[in-house]
């Protein structure tokens, strides 16, 4: 029994991943509903950039990414990631390189980190013309809302709390899809204080 | 060897982990993360967990023993540990974690030694039942038989 009331309380806790901006109530969940007629899984071959310093994180994350599909790069710090979306091409080509391996369709970072948080990796990304364009998404184990506000405000398109489940990595399927169809970008979530459980 | 015995040995201390709290929701992420492509997944992340632990266990004993504790450096090992353990669902252990980094935040040195031989119990507890769980893994694999379901 204890078990059951614990799991049920890591649930709500979870249940509060997303971060809530007044201006939009968009149903995450029924904007995402049609899945892509191509693709097999949810990632349909899009490279995701996954950014952590903890091992265990990076392993986890970048098996979960494969399981929906995804092809994985992951990188241990800001810096790693830096060097990577660096091979991608000078500012000519941007990220539009003829080599599809390396065009990183999305990244995936964690907030704390040494040397450069994800926060600071966002920003510096943002600044590269042929990078802005790629979605970022933050995760951390902190819930602290005025970094959660912060990261949305810059430019992140969702800020994960982890530990991070496979619904979550299910989700980001949506930010990629925005570059190609804009209409439909998401901007915020409600944050759902009820215990209503994940698929 | 019966197979079947130790597959219900599997269930019985599965359960019990879960019931004791030493796991969590996340543990079933990950082995619903294993398949045929990944058949060892859960022993791989855990083995990369435990060398992770371990490091960052030997680095709090250090910083904890300089003459002037950096609070801030403890604090940040204890988060990484606290992080990793959630991540696999180490319930207790990441627990654990939180009144430790009151302590540092509150510069509280005899807190924090009682946190971290807290923090070392715990591992140890889920180091030897995860252990054991695996190695009743391998017998049943060996046996010819497979993982239930749960």
């Amino acid at each position: 029994m204890a078990g059951d009331l614990d799991s049920m309380a890591t649930e709500m806790e979870k249940s509060r991943s997303h971060f809530f901006s007044p201006l939009f109530h968009l149903d995450m969940a029924s904007s995402c509903s049609g899945s892509h007629p191509n693709a097999e899984g949810d990632g349909g071959g899009l490279h995701v950039l996954a950014v952590d310093d903890s091992v265990v994180d990076r392993r986890f994350l970048e098996k979960m990414l494969k399981q929906s599909e995804y092809k994985v790069t992951t990188a241990e710090n800001g810096l790693r990631a830096l060097e990577y979306l660096g091979l991608l091409g000078g500012a000519e080509e941007g990220n539009n390189c003829n080599d599809s391996d390396l065009k990183i369709n999305l990244i995936i970072t964690d907030y704390c980190m040494p040397g450069m948080t994800g926060y600071e990796l966002m920003k510096k990304i943002k600044e590269i013309s042929h990078l802005k364009e790629i979605p970022v998404v933050i995760m951390s184990s902190e819930n602290i809302p005025t970094r959660i506000e912060k990261c949305l405000e810059d430019g992140a398109k969702e800020f994960m709390l982890k530990p991070i489940r496979q619904a979550d990595v299910k989700r980001l399927k949506c930010h990629v899809q925005s570059l190609k169809h804009p209409n439909h970008g998401m901007l915020s979530w409600k944050i759902s204080v009820d215990s209503k459980s994940e698929t | 060897m019966d197979v079947g015995k130790l597959q219900r040995q599997w269930v019985d201390l599965t359960s019990a982990l879960f019931r004791e709290g030493f796991l969590d929701g996340q543990f079933t992420q990950l082995q619903q993360l294993q398949d045929e492509n990944n058949p060892d997944f859960v022993v791989e992340v855990v083995t990369l967990f435990f060398d992770d632990s371990e490091r960052l266990l030997n680095d709090l004993c250090n910083a904890l023993n300089h003459q002037l504790v950096d609070f801030k450096k403890v604090d940040a090992f204890v988060h990484q540990l606290k992080g990793s353990s959630a991540s696999i669902g180490a319930h207790r252990l990441t627990n654990v974690c939180i009144p430790f980094r009151g302590c540092c935040e509150q510069r509280n040195l005899e807190g924090c030694l009682r946190c971290f031989q807290q923090v070392k119990q715990e591992y140890s507890l889920l180091k030897n039942k995860l252990q054991g769980l695996f190695g009743l893994e391998r017998q049943i694999v060996a046996g010819g038989g497979s993982l239930p379901m749960m």
